[in-house]
C-alpha cells in the first residue's frame, strides 16, 4: 500500500475552486518535488495532506489514516506527517532546544532528559549544535529554517512535507537549508516538497509533479520531466522560472 | 410634588445636553491650544522643557479628573477668581485635555517614519518644508482617530462636573430624577442621549480616517 | 479664608487616608478580576458563529463605551431599586465598575487573541500538539506578553476611576476627602492632598508592573 494516496480531491475557498480532481500516490522513500505557478494549488494540496485544510470531496489516506473520514485522528496524523513552513514558525519565546523538546515531551511523552538528548542530536544533525540555547530572534533565516526542520525530524515522522521552505530566505542562506534537505533525503525519508528550486528538484528529487490551475498536468521522473517537458504549460512555466 | 416623567422632561434633558457639548468643545479648544504647547515642549531639543512637559503630563494623567475638578473648584476662589461651576469645569477640563492632547500629538508626530524625513531631504527640501509639506500633513492624519477618540472621552467626562454643581446633562437628570421619583427612565434617557452624541463622534472619526487615507 | 495654606492639620488624618488607599486598592483589584472575567465572556461571544450572540456582545461594548461611568453608576444605584433591586453603595459601585471594565477588558483580550499569529498555532498543531497543548505552551505566553502593557495601564485607570464612586457614598480614598473636609474645613488643601496621593499610587504601581514585566518577560543574558 502506498504511503500517501490522494483520490480525486476537490477543494474550494468560497467560490473559487482551488483543487480540481487531484489524484496521486506516494511510495515510501520517494522524494517528490511539486512545482507550479502561485495559485496553482500546490501549497493547498500539501496542507490538505496533513489536515490543515479540509477538502470538499475525495479521499486522502496517509500512512493508513483516512484524513477525510469524519472522526479522523488528526493529532496522530501529524505525528506521522511532519510539516515545515515557509515562515519557519519557530516559537519565539522558547530556545532552540526547547522548541524541539516541546512536542517530544507533550506528544511523544518523553521525559525531559530523554527529550533533551534527542533535541541535541537532531539539532547537531542540521549543523547548529552551538546554537542550542539561542532564541529564534538571534538566528538568521536559514538557521531558523534548519531548526524548524530539526523540530519536525525529532518527531520521527514517516513522511515530511515542505511548503516552499526556501522562498522566504535571502539567496545566500538557501544553500545551507538545501544541504540539510539532501541529508534528510539520503537517510531514506519520504518527502514531498513544494518548491521553486529547480536544480534541487532535478538533482535530488525522484519525481516531479507539475500543477497548473488546480490540476496535475505532469507527473514523472524528475530529470526527464524537467529537461523534456511534455505539456505547453510546463514548458512556459520553466522558461519563466529559469530565465 | 411628584410628577410623571414625560416628554417635557425629555426635552429638558436634551436641552441640557447642549451644555455638555459646549463644555466639551470649550475644553477641546482650550486643551487643544495648550496641548500644542505641551507637545512642543515635550519634543523640543532642550531637556528641562522635556522634563517640565513630562512632569505636567504625569501629574494630570496620574490623578483622578474628579480630584482635579475639586481642586480647581476650591482653589480658584483663593486666587480671586469667580467660583461658578462653569469656570472651574472649563478650566479644569481644558488642563486635563491639554495633557492628553500633548501626548497624542507627540505620538503622532513621532510615528511619522524617519524615512519620510529622509525622503524629503533627498529631494532637497529645507527643514521647515519637510515639516510643513511632508511630515505634518501625515502626522495630522494619524492623529485624527485618537483625537476624536479623546473628544468622546471628554464628552463622557463632562458628566463629572455635575458633582461640582454644573448643570449639564447628568446634573439635569439628577434634578428630574428627584422631581419625578423615576430614576430608571430618567438615567436611561440620559444614557441614550450620551450614546447618540458619542457614537456619532466615533463614526465621524472612522469616516474621516477612511476619507483621508490614513497610512498605517 | 486660607491664603495661609495649612496642610499640617491634615497630617492628623493620615490613618484615614491610609485606610482610604486600602479600600481603593480593594475596589481596583476586585474590579479588575471581575472586569476581566466579563471581558473574557464578551470577547469569546464576539467571535461566536451565532449572529445574535455576536451582536449582543457588540451592543454591550458600544453601550458601555459611549456612556459615562457616572450615569451607569446612577442607573445601578438609583435606578435598580425601582424594579426591586436594592444595593448598598459599595456593592453597587463594584457592579457598575466591573460592568464598565468588562467592555474595555473585552477589547484588550481580543487584541491579545489576535496578536498571536495563526501560523504559530499551525506549527503547534502540525507537530501533533492538541488544541489545548498548543494553547497552553505556545499561545498563552505570547498573548499575555502582548496584552500586559494594556492590562497594566488599565489597572491604573481603574484605580483613578474608583474616585467616581464616592458620589454615591461608597467608601474609598476620595470619599475620605469629604470626611476630612467636613472636619477641617480646609477644602482646597484636603482635595489637593488626596488628589496627589493618587499620583503616588499611580507611579508606584507603574513601577511595580514594570518590574514584574522585566522579571517574567525580558530575556536576560545566559550564564
Amino acid at each position: 500500500m502506498s504511503l500517501v494516496e490522494l483520490s480525486d480531491i476537490s477543494k474550494r475557498f468560497g467560490a473559487v475552486e482551488v483543487l480540481k480532481g487531484i489524484s496521486l500516490t506516494l511510495e515510501k522513500g520517494e522524494i517528490v518535488a511539486v512545482i507550479g505557478r502561485s495559485g496553482s494549488g500546490k501549497s493547498t494540496m500539501l496542507r490538505c495532506i496533513n489536515g490543515l485544510e479540509k477538502v470538499q470531496s475525495g479521499r486522502i489516506v496517509v500512512d493508513g489514516i483516512d484524513v477525510t473520514a469524519p472522526g479522523a485522528d488528526l493529532n496522530l496524523l501529524r505525528q506521522r506527517a511532519g510539516m515545515v513552513f515557509q515562515s519557519y514558525n519557530l516559537f519565539p519565546h522558547l530556545s532552540v532546544e526547547r522548541n524541539v523538546m516541546l512536542a517530544l515531551r507533550l506528544v511523544r511523552k518523553l521525559d525531559t532528559a530523554a527529550a533533551r538528548e534527542v533535541a541535541r542530536e537532531v539539532v547537531a544533525k542540521v549543523g547548529l549544535a552551538d546554537k542550542l540555547l539561542a532564541y529564534p530572534d538571534e538566528l538568521s533565516g536559514g538557521q531558523q529554517q534548519r531548526v524548524a526542520i530539526a523540530r519536525s525530524l525529532a518527531m520521527q515522522p514517516t513522511l515530511m512535507l515542505f511548503d516552499e521552505i526556501t522562498s522566504a530566505l535571502d539567496p545566500e542562506l538557501v544553500g545551507e537549508v538545501l544541504r540539510v534537505l539532501e541529508g534528510v533525503a539520503r537517510e531514506g525519508m519520504t518527502m514531498m516538497l513544494v518548491t521553486h528550486e529547480m536544480n534541487f528538484a532535478k538533482n535530488v528529487a525522484d519525481r516531479v509533479i507539475f500543477m497548473h490551475e488546480g490540476r496535475i498536468h505532469e507527473d514523472g521522473p524528475a530529470r526527464e520531466t524537467l529537461i523534456e517537458p511534455r505539456t505547453a504549460e510546463l514548458r512556459s512555466f520553466l522558461s519563466a522560472v529559469l530565465h | 410634588m411628584i410628577r410623571e416623567f414625560g416628554s417635557v422632561d425629555v426635552i429638558y434633558l436634551i436641552a441640557s445636553a447642549r451644555w455638555t457639548v459646549l463644555l466639551a468643545l470649550t475644553a477641546m479648544v482650550g486643551g487643544g491650544l495648550l496641548g500644542v504647547i505641551v507637545a512642543v515642549l515635550r519634543v523640543a531639543p532642550f531637556k528641562p522643557f522635556n522634563w517640565l512637559a513630562i512632569g505636567y503630563i504625569n501629574l494630570i494623567q496620574g490623578t483622578p479628573l474628579l480630584g482635579q475638578l475639586f481642586v480647581f473648584f476650591f482653589g480658584l476662589p483663593l486666587i480671586g477668581l469667580s467660583v461658578d461651576a462653569w469656570t472651574a469645569a472649563a478650566l479644569s477640563l481644558s488642563i486635563y485635555a491639554s495633557a492628553f492632547f500633548g501626548e497624542i500629538w507627540r505620538g503622532s508626530l513621532q510615528s511619522v517614519s524617519q524615512r519620510q524625513w529622509e525622503a524629503g531631504a533627498a529631494l532637497g527640501l529645507t527643514y521647515s518644508q519637510r515639516l510643513g509639506h511632508v511630515v505634518l500633513p501625515q502626522a495630522i492624519r494619524i492623529s485624527i482617530a485618537p483625537t476624536v477618540g479623546f473628544l468622546v472621552q471628554l464628552v463622557k467626562n463632562t458628566s463629572l462636573t455635575a458633582l461640582i454643581g454644573f448643570v449639564e446633562l447628568t446634573r439635569a437628570s439628577q434634578i428630574i430624577s428627584g422631581a419625578t421619583f423615576a430614576p430608571l427612565p430618567v438615567y436611561l434617557t440620559a444614557a441614550a442621549i450620551y450614546f447618540v452624541i458619542c457614537f456619532s463622534l466615533s463614526q465621524l472619526a472612522r469616516m474621516l480616517e477612511r476619507r483621508l487615507h490614513v497610512a498605517r | 479664608m486660607s491664603y495661609n495654606f495649612k496642610f499640617d492639620v491634615l497630617l492628623r488624618y493620615l490613618p484615614e487616608i491610609a485606610h482610604g488607599v486600602l479600600l481603593t486598592l480593594q475596589f481596583s483589584i476586585v474590579t479588575m478580576v471581575f472586569g476581566l472575567a466579563i471581558g473574557l465572556v464578551v470577547a469569546i461571544a464576539a467571535i461566536s458563529p451565532l449572529t445574535p450572540i455576536r451582536l449582543a456582545a457588540r451592543a454591550y461594548v458600544e453601550a458601555i463605551r459611549n456612556t459615562p461611568l457616572l450615569v451607569q453608576l446612577f442607573i445601578v444605584f438609583f435606578g435598580l431599586p425601582s424594579i426591586g433591586i436594592r444595593l448598598d453603595a459599595n456593592t453597587a459601585a463594584l457592579i457598575a465598575l466591573s460592568i464598565n471594565m468588562g467592555a474595555y477588558g473585552a477589547e484588550i483580550l481580543r487584541a491579545g487573541f489576535e496578536a498571536v499569529r495563526p501560523s504559530q498555532i499551525e506549527a503547534g498543531r502540525s507537530l501533533g500538539l492538541t488544541a489545548g497543548q498548543t494553547f497552553r505552551h505556545v499561545v498563552l505566553f505570547q498573548a499575555v506578553k502582548s496584552i500586559y502593557p494594556a492590562l497594566a495601564s488599565q489597572f491604573v485607570l481603574i484605580m483613578l476611576t474608583t474616585s467616581v464612586v464616592s458620589s454615591i457614598g461608597a467608601t474609598e480614598l476620595f470619599h475620605q476627602a469629604a470626611f476630612i473636609d467636613s472636619r477641617t474645613y480646609r477644602s482646597f488643601e484636603t482635595y489637593t492632598l488626596i488628589t496627589v496621593s493618587y499620583l503616588v499610587l499611580t507611579l508606584g504601581f507603574r513601577a511595580f508592573f514594570a518590574a514584574i514585566y522585566w522579571a517574567v518577560f525580558v530575556r536576560r543574558p545566559r550564564r
